[in-house]
């Protein structure tokens, strides 16, 4: 049933129980074209990229645990496109148009909300590179723009931009299209959407080994509930993609490390965009339920334990108190930890591997949520082309022999 | 915040007086000059990343200023055994995590 006005209507006189499910359950069959590893926001929105561009309806998507309850379920939401190199700057702005449209494709609210996110400068090192960001960003036909701490503080009147803190506020670059989107709604309205158009989502499924022939191809996966042959697999695993192409005897240069973020107890609207800053680390909006949503970085150590240190948390949450004044007395109501897959040069991987009919997309490390529908668009392409998108291209594994990096491990906004 | 024990030091010290320093034993090739793309590319950029025990380089900073190497497994992070360069890894039964 599509949502509509009248539908909207009508399900409400009944008490809105006649809604169906928003996607179907079905068990796995013996044999797909496509099988894709990983049930979140990316591999579902592979999914439906290659039933809705493609064309191609025998396709799995075999999820170990649930929908969206790994990092799209535990990221903080922000989307820009604001990155350095002219590669990444494409294959984000490719997502942020996506996204732009998205709510009304998947026929579901993905509560895009352009509020604008906004870089922090705070001395001349920051202003130096921020501003270079911002030249290398309207070349490249991406909208970004500086900022004074004035212009800054008009924006966000959160902002402390008073001289005299440890960190003082210099300027920042304004992206007025970022912002946020629900990520509970990116996964079920994709799955909902690739439901609808044919393709199997499979739950509580974990992949345990990868086939291959004769012939060293892909033939199949075997699962938790039984085996599949396919002879096209995706991975889209994300921080367990090490894990996953070790089925396959394919190494990655790739380390999986604890991302943490955390939410204050809910208040009245008070921020009105996204506030980043790279060198003191912190970053925070304020959800549409009113808590505010705080990201913090990473643990020193790889580890897939789903929890971040408390000191990576304090670090973060000091200069929230030193940046926003007015939230110090907030509470904090939960604390939780994702897996992220950190790439040596900090952008992602996409497109063939070694083995024939393996492809992987991962390496999103600390920023992949805003990606997801361009991730998925470019990926659906190179899996059902055989040979990558021309915006996915650049990101392939063989960059790292060829020495081809793209690298944003600086010149990405948060430091990683 | 894991509590690690320094060999040097005989010390159990909270991580914030160590720096992580990435997958112990990776070796840096004698000649770089004669290694291929392949070995090359492996020793700069491929990691293990193993889900499960795992040998890793920490600096302890705040202390002697030495590096060392610790047995972790990484989905429980409790760390197994830690020992310095040039030591064999230990044996450890393999620590199953929560």
């Amino acid at each position: 049933m599509r949502f509509s006005f009248l539908n909207v209507m009508r399900q409400a006189l009944s008490h809105n129980e006649g809604w169906p499910e928003q996607w179907r359950s079905p068990e796995p069959k013996a044999a797909y074209d496509a099988v894709i590893v990983g049930g979140g926001g990316h591999g579902l929105a592979t999914a439906y990229y290659l039933a809705r561009e493609h064309g191609l309806t025998r396709v799995a998507v075999l999820e170990k645990g649930w929908l969206g309850g790994g990092n799209t379920g535990r990221n903080t939401t922000i989307l820009r496109s604001n990155y350095l190199w002219e590669e990444s700057a494409a294959l984000y702005e490719h997502a942020l148009k996506l996204w732009e449209g998205l709510s009304r494709d998947l026929n579901y609210n993905v509560m895009y909300s352009a509020r604008g996110v906004m870089m922090l400068a705070h001395n001349v090192h920051d202003v130096q590179v921020v501003k270079r960001h911002v030249h290398a960003n309207r070349l490249a036909g991406v909208d970004n723009e500086w900022l004074t701490p004035g212009e800054a503080k008009a924006f966000c009147p959160l902002l402390n931009i008073s001289p005299a803190i440890r960190y003082p506020i210099v300027g920042a670059a304004l992206q007025r299209r970022g912002g946020t989107a629900r990520h509970d709604a990116v996964a079920w309205g994709y799955a909902r959407a690739a439901s609808a158009r044919g393709v199997d989502i499979i739950q509580n499924c974990e992949m345990t080994a990868i086939r291959r022939d004769a012939s060293g191809a892909v033939s199949g996966v075997e699962t938790t509930r039984g085996a599949i042959a396919a002879k096209t697999v995706g991975v889209v695993a994300a921080g367990h993609t090490s894990v996953v192409m070790a089925m396959a005897g394919v190494r990655m240069p790739l380390e999986s490390y604890p991302l943490q973020a955390l939410v204050s107890e809910p208040v009245k609207p008070m921020m009105p965009c996204v506030v980043m800053s790279n060198i003191i680390h912190a970053y925070m909006s304020q959800s549409d339920k009113g808590e505010m949503v705080i990201g913090a970085g990473t643990d020193a150590y790889n580890s897939y334990s789903q929890t971040g240190g408390l000191h990576i948390a304090e670090h973060t949450l000091e200069a929230i108190c030193e940046l926003f004044p007015a939230v110090r007395r907030l509470r904090m109501l939960r604390n939780w930890g994702g897996v992220v897959d950190v790439t040596p040069d900090r952008s992602p991987i996409i497109g063939r591997t070694p083995v024939p009919g393996l492809y992987v997309n991962c390496g999103w490390g600390t920023g992949g949520f805003k990606a997801t529908p361009g991730s998925g668009h470019v990926f659906a392409h190179t899996i059902a082309r055989g040979e990558p998108h021309p915006l996915a291209a650049p990101f392939a594994l063989d960059r790292f022999r060829a020495g081809r990096l793209i690298d944003e491990a600086a010149a990405a906004a948060v430091a990683h | 915040m894991l509590l690690i024990p320094c060999p040097w030091c005989a010390l159990e010290r909270p991580e914030i007086e160590f720096r992580h320093g990435g997958e112990a034993h990776v070796v840096r090739p004698p000649d770089p000059a004669a290694v291929s793309d392949a070995a090359g590319t492996e020793f700069l950029y491929f990691r293990s990343n193993p889900k499960g025990l795992y040998a890793e380089r920490w600096r302890h900073v705040s202390g002697c200023g030495r590096f060392f190497n610790v047995l972790r497994d990484t989905v429980s992070d409790r760390i197994l055994a830690a020992y310095k360069p040039g030591e064999p890894q230990p044996e450890v039964a393999r620590e199953v995590g929560p």
